[in-house]
């Protein structure tokens, strides 16, 4: 059974239903699945919970699927940079869960992993931890966290054979490996699909099993924040 | 005078130690990178997930797939790894990190910290705040010693909601140097900037803190 997809949109068909749970890969805009991100939106699938670490800019990345309204609800840590967000979560159309960063990362981690609960320090004596079980471990106190599951995980790789295994690039990997983890069927969008025993199998970051489909798109891959420096003569 | 912002990350940097791995927050903390000691070998830790960042990019040669935390174009060294958000936080949560130097709201004289939430304003999130105060070795609060009405933001309890309970190690603001004592609910001076006398101090801090 072939992995391999033309374009996005073939990527998820079949997968989309209204109020379904989807995990987003990315941190800010980089290394986020541009591709499956405006697919998902010409599915015009609704009522979304959309697990990502930020909800995308105005117009761009997740900001598509706010400005149509198919989000009803985000689970992130972080949403600072989109003006519709804002709108929408003031004006109470909009659900929102802040996780630590950390939290998350790991929340995403354990659900794929097998692991419905964990505890950690962070968040302790804080809004967090309001209603969350606490428990002491060597004098110190936690709280317990749930892991994350998804009906979908849409993330970008850098290259993918059409096995699915996976190689991301620099700081474009953030939350990806485990959200191919927490998918119940994860969709990659890769900038290389190369052939299958091109990738070094000791340099794999995601092996295939992770993944159910793949598909090569070209992305725009904006840029948030520009910083450089002068060349000195 | 009241120190500079980049004075401030000056003085903060003398806190910083051969082989350190470190995390700097958003804001005044970045300046910090500018200050490490020549010949110290200081590795910066971004959390969304590098060890060993370099300087910002060339004109040009900027990578859309290469950004620190602030969502800034930076670059690589050769002594750079890159690793996935889970890893990352392993990091930080599983007390790798040396120190975490953040910026700061408020903080309170018993060290908790309050940056990341004002009730009834837009709250865009704590980020990886929480996980570093809770699980780093040191941490240093950077901060202006008061808000733009001149209201001290060093307290006696944090108004805002908390970021992390009796967290903060050190502050540094512009008015000098304040080390928590331990097992105490205090902060000692350390250090005034130039010229600030201590009456300043006490009239801009709410906390109770030491004078030596």
């Amino acid at each position: 059974m072939s992995k391999v997809y033309k374009t996005a949109r073939a990527a998820l068909e079949g997968l989309c239903h209204d109020g379904m749970t989807v995990m987003s890969g990315g941190f800010g805009l980089c290394g986020i699945a541009e591709n499956l991100i405006a697919a998902l939106r010409d599915s015009k699938t609704k009522n979304l919970t959309v697990i990502s670490n930020n909800a995308g800019v105005d117009g761009f990345g997740l900001g598509q699927l706010l400005e149509t309204r198919q989000i009803s609800k985000m689970i992130s840590s972080y949403v600072g940079e989109n003006r519709e967000f804002e709108r929408q979560y003031l004006g109470g159309e909009l659900e929102l869960e802040f996780n630590p960063q950390g939290t998350l990362a790991e929340r995403i981690r354990a659900g794929g992993a097998g692991i419905p609960g964990f505890y950690t320090k962070t968040g302790v004596g804080t809004l967090i931890a309001e209603g969350k079980e606490h428990k002491e471990f060597d004098g110190e106190t936690y709280i317990m966290e749930t892991g994350l599951k998804a009906d979908l995980s849409m993330i970008k790789a850098w290259k993918g054979d059409a096995e699915g295994n996976l190689i991301f690039k620099a700081t474009a990997r953030n939350f990806s490996p485990m959200m191919a983890m927490g998918g119940k069927v994860t969709v990659v969008e890769v900038d290389e699909l190369v052939p299958v025993g091109t990738l070094d199998p000791n340099f794999i970051h995601t092996p295939g099993i992770f993944v159910q489909r793949i598909v090569e798109a070209k992305c725009e891959k904006r840029i948030e924040q520009l910083t450089t420096r002068e060349r000195s003569a | 005078m009241a120190w500079t912002r980049d004075e401030m990350a000056a003085r903060a940097a003398q806190e910083l130690e051969d082989g350190f791995y470190v995390n700097l927050g958003i804001g005044i903390p970045t300046l910090v990178a500018n200050h490490i000691p020549d010949g110290m070998d200081v590795t910066l830790q971004s959390e969304n997930g590098m060890l060993g960042m370099g300087p910002f990019p060339y004109e040009g040669e900027e990578d859309a797939d290469l950004i620190n935390a602030g969502k800034q174009t930076i670059t690589t060294l050769p002594k750079s790894s890159f690793f996935d958000s889970a890893t990352s936080f392993a990091m930080i949560r599983g007390g790798h990190v040396d120190l975490s130097i953040l910026g700061a709201m408020e903080v309170a004289e018993n060290g908790d910290l309050a940056n990341w939430m004002i009730p009834g304003k837009v709250v865009k999130g704590m980020g990886g705040a929480m996980d570093l105060v809770a699980g780093v070795k040191r941490c240093i609060a950077l901060f202006d010693h008061t808000n733009k009405r001149g209201e001290s933001k060093f307290l006696k309890d944090c108004t805002l909601p908390l970021t992390g309970k009796a967290c903060i190690d050190m502050v540094v603001t512009d008015l000098g140097v304040f080390s928590r004592v331990e097992g105490q609910r205090r902060f000692r001076v350390v250090e005034l900037a130039s010229g600030v006398a201590r009456e300043e101090v006490e009239a801009k801090t709410k906390a109770d803190i030491i004078f030596e």
